[in-house]
């Protein structure tokens, strides 16, 4: 800021990669596709399902998958591609089997997470948006991720994981590395990105039941409140207290006429 | 009796396979969408309009006011939205919700959708939490396959749909209108109001737009009746609600009471500040929550009381910070977020957002000019309230409540990085090898 620069604001910011026209859309993607679209009362509000679903077959937001969207919903090329460069989860160029999000929001950097992602990138050799030489690992810098009970936190392919450390987080990416199997803190065996992707593009992978109900962060109130008895009211109780506040209201209302 | 803590929606997140159908109808689900299903729509309007459920996602608008201004005579269909865009920072309530009870949020819906007689229902849940949308996918198949959905909902001549669709990494998104542009298939962006979603939402037609929470409270309203949601919380903030502990907490963790209850008892229930340390700021519901300090320990937490203390009740996101935390390093790191997640559209707020980072990072360096604090809040001044949406203003408020708070720690950026005067590794959670000052 010494000098008058010009600066943008957005100096990520660039296109979907029409040089890159490599792409896996088959028939029965196209089908898929098609079938995001007649979900919708408008075939245009599947755009992003239909993005996300590019993704799981291109693993990346291809020309193809672009211009697929684009005559399925009804709207231009340009429009897909202002979609698409709009949400962060849409990639413009390939990334890893497996993506790590590391959250570096204010709550979670303080509690280590800025020391988890400084680790991280020492240990894959990589910065956010790189992805490892052999397509093992892309690693972003995640912004707020609704987990901040479990802070700091990390993401594999968007599953949850809980409570880091730079050790744990280094035992999570060797066994991805070597294809051990890796169980998210509350969520699936990890699989892929891609995999990932598919299911919310609206294709359930029957993993649903996999993982626990809740974490232990999640379940504190309830536990504490069952050790103590503690509940809400009884329908009879609830009654007495509500009777009990008009009563009082009344007379308030009753002292400030007098 | 009233309990400290009244788990009511998380009542059963510890049940085994909770999320499953089998599993929620044992604990009492669906009972409440029985009872609604026997009363005409307006009458359950007007239920959940008495028992003065407000919503939890922010605004605390109240709900059934909300359905009432939905045009009954509107000619095109009406819409249920509920936001599950889960993303201001602190805020993890919803996705805990989800996993553990998908079933509350779509007895739920059936019973808003049934109240504003919509016949179609979406759900948008940010893309970043897979496993989350598995157990809602799976949870709306079961409730298809259980006749709680699809046509004449069991054998009462109601026919609803829902469609569970994935964001894919906005903040933004969680702004109503917004929300409602990126369902439409376009970028997030908030759009101009009048006229609102309840008169011209998604489609341009009438569309009704809650949070998670909201939505996964009516059940409880329908099943006990609004005396008993009344008998809960203040005289104008009524019923329960979640609270989130994060942070400098010996326990963090979801925390379901009634409103009104304060700090100070919530982190006595969470074990205090972690050992050895002392409370420094928190946020009452998320960073776009004007920041507190320990002399408001004894606010009750709703929405009158955070009000009356110059905050916001927000998304009951109490994120705790101690004494080893540099309150400029956290300000820089939410403006941060805020400049990461403008959508551009206004320009105030694309442009804003990013000269407080600039100036904000001087700050955290060391290196601000003398008098940086004064240019700091005025270009908040200038920002704030100049938008579409209340992101700016998020941005403004984290600013201007840390600098009200704690101005002689942002003096002690003209000549101090932030890293020296609260070394980072005292904060984490973890022995660190490094500092983690990032250039």
């Amino acid at each position: 800021m010494s000098g008058h620069e010009f600066q943008t604001s957005f100096p990520d910011s660039g296109g979907v990669d029409f040089s890159d026209r490599d792409s896996n859309l088959d028939e029965a993607a196209m089908a898929e596709l098609r079938e995001i679209a007649s979900r919708y009362p408008q075939p245009r509000s599947a755009i992003m399902p239909m993005l996300h679903l590019v993704q799981s077959y291109d693993g990346r937001i291809s020309p193809a998958g672009v211009k697929a969207c684009a005559e399925i919903a009804g709207v231009t090329e340009a429009q897909v591609s202002g979609v698409a460069t709009f949400y962060t989860m849409y990639r413009r160029r390939p990334g890893g089997k497996h993506h790590i999000g590391v959250c570096t929001t204010a709550l979670c950097a303080v509690m280590g997470g800025d020391a988890l992602l400084e680790s991280v990138e020492r240990k894959l050799g990589i910065g956010p948006d790189e992805t490892t030489a052999d397509g093992m690992f892309s690693l972003e810098r995640v912004e707020c991720n609704a987990a901040c009970d479990f802070a700091p936190v990390m993401m594999v392919n968007w599953e949850y994981m809980d409570n880091m450390t730079p050790a744990k987080a280094a035992q999570i990416l060797d066994d991805l590395a070597v294809g051990n199997e890796v169980k998210a803190s509350r969520g699936a065996t990890i699989t892929s990105w891609r995999d990932a992707e598919r299911v919310l593009a609206g294709f359930p992978d029957g993993r649903a039941d996999e993982g626990p109900s809740a974490g232990e962060a999640s379940l504190r109130g309830t536990r504490l409140a069952a050790e103590n008895k503690w509940t809400p009211p009884s329908a009879a109780e609830a009654a007495k207290i509500v009777a009990e506040q008009a009563k009082q209201e009344q007379s308030k209302a009753e002292g400030e006429k007098k | 009796m009233i309990g400290t803590l009244t788990p009511v929606l998380s009542a059963n997140w510890g049940a085994p396979q909770s999320w499953k159908y089998d599993a929620y109808v044992k604990q009492g689900g669906y009972e409440g969408a029985k009872k609604a299903l026997k009363m005409p729509p307006a009458d359950v309007v007007g239920l959940v309009k008495d028992a003065g459920l407000r919503g939890r996602g922010g605004a605390g608008f109240p709900t059934g006011v909300k359905w009432s201004f939905v045009p009954q005579d509107n000619p095109n269909p009406k819409y249920l939205v509920v936001n599950g865009d889960e993303s201001e920072p602190g805020t993890c309530k919803d996705m805990p919700l989800l996993l553990a009870s998908p079933h509350t949020l779509v007895e739920g819906i059936v019973i808003s959708a049934y109240a504003i007689n919509c016949h179609l229902a979406f759900v948008y849940i940010r893309g970043e939490v897979l496993h989350v949308h598995r157990r809602v996918q799976q949870a709306v198949k079961e409730a298809y396959d259980k006749g709680w959905l699809g046509k004449d909902i069991q054998g009462s001549g109601y026919d609803l749909d829902i469609i569970v669709h994935a964001g894919a990494g906005a903040y933004i998104c969680g702004e109503e209108t917004a929300l409602l542009d990126s369902l439409e298939g376009r970028r997030g962006q908030p759009r101009l109001r009048p006229p609102f979603p309840a008169v011209e939402g998604l489609y341009a037609s009438p569309t009704v737009i809650n949070n998670v929470e909201s939505i996964a409270t009516v059940p409880s309203i329908l099943a006990n009746g609004k005396e008993w949601f009344q008998s809960m919380g203040t005289e104008k903030s009524k019923g329960f609600t979640i609270y989130s502990l994060s942070g400098h907490v010996a326990r963090p963790g979801q925390y379901e009471a009634p409103l009104g209850i304060t700090l100070r008892k919530l982190l006595e229930l969470a074990g205090g500040v972690r050992d050895g340390h002392e409370l420094k700021y928190w946020t009452p519901g998320g960073s776009s929550t004007p920041m507190l300090t320990p002399e408001h320990l004894d606010v009750p937490l709703d929405y009158e009381g955070l009000a009356a203390a110059g905050s916001m009740m927000g998304t009951k996101a109490l994120q705790i910070f101690d004494e080893t935390t540099s309150v400029v390093r956290t300000t820089l790191r939410w403006v941060e977020f805020y400049k990461h997640e403008s959508c551009g559209k206004c320009t105030p707020c694309r442009e804003g957002t990013w000269w407080l980072v600039q100036l904000l990072r001087q700050f955290e360096a060391g290196t601000a000019p003398e008098g940086g604090v004064d240019k700091l809040l005025d270009v908040a001044g200038i920002v704030n309230g100049k938008s579409f949406c209340a992101l700016a203003g998020g941005a403004c408020a984290c600013v201007t409540s840390a600098v009200k708070h704690f101005r002689e720690e942002f003096e002690l950026g003209y000549t101090t990085p932030a890293w020296e005067a609260f070394p980072y590794e005292r904060s984490a959670l973890f022995a660190m090898d490094s500092l983690g000052g990032r250039a």
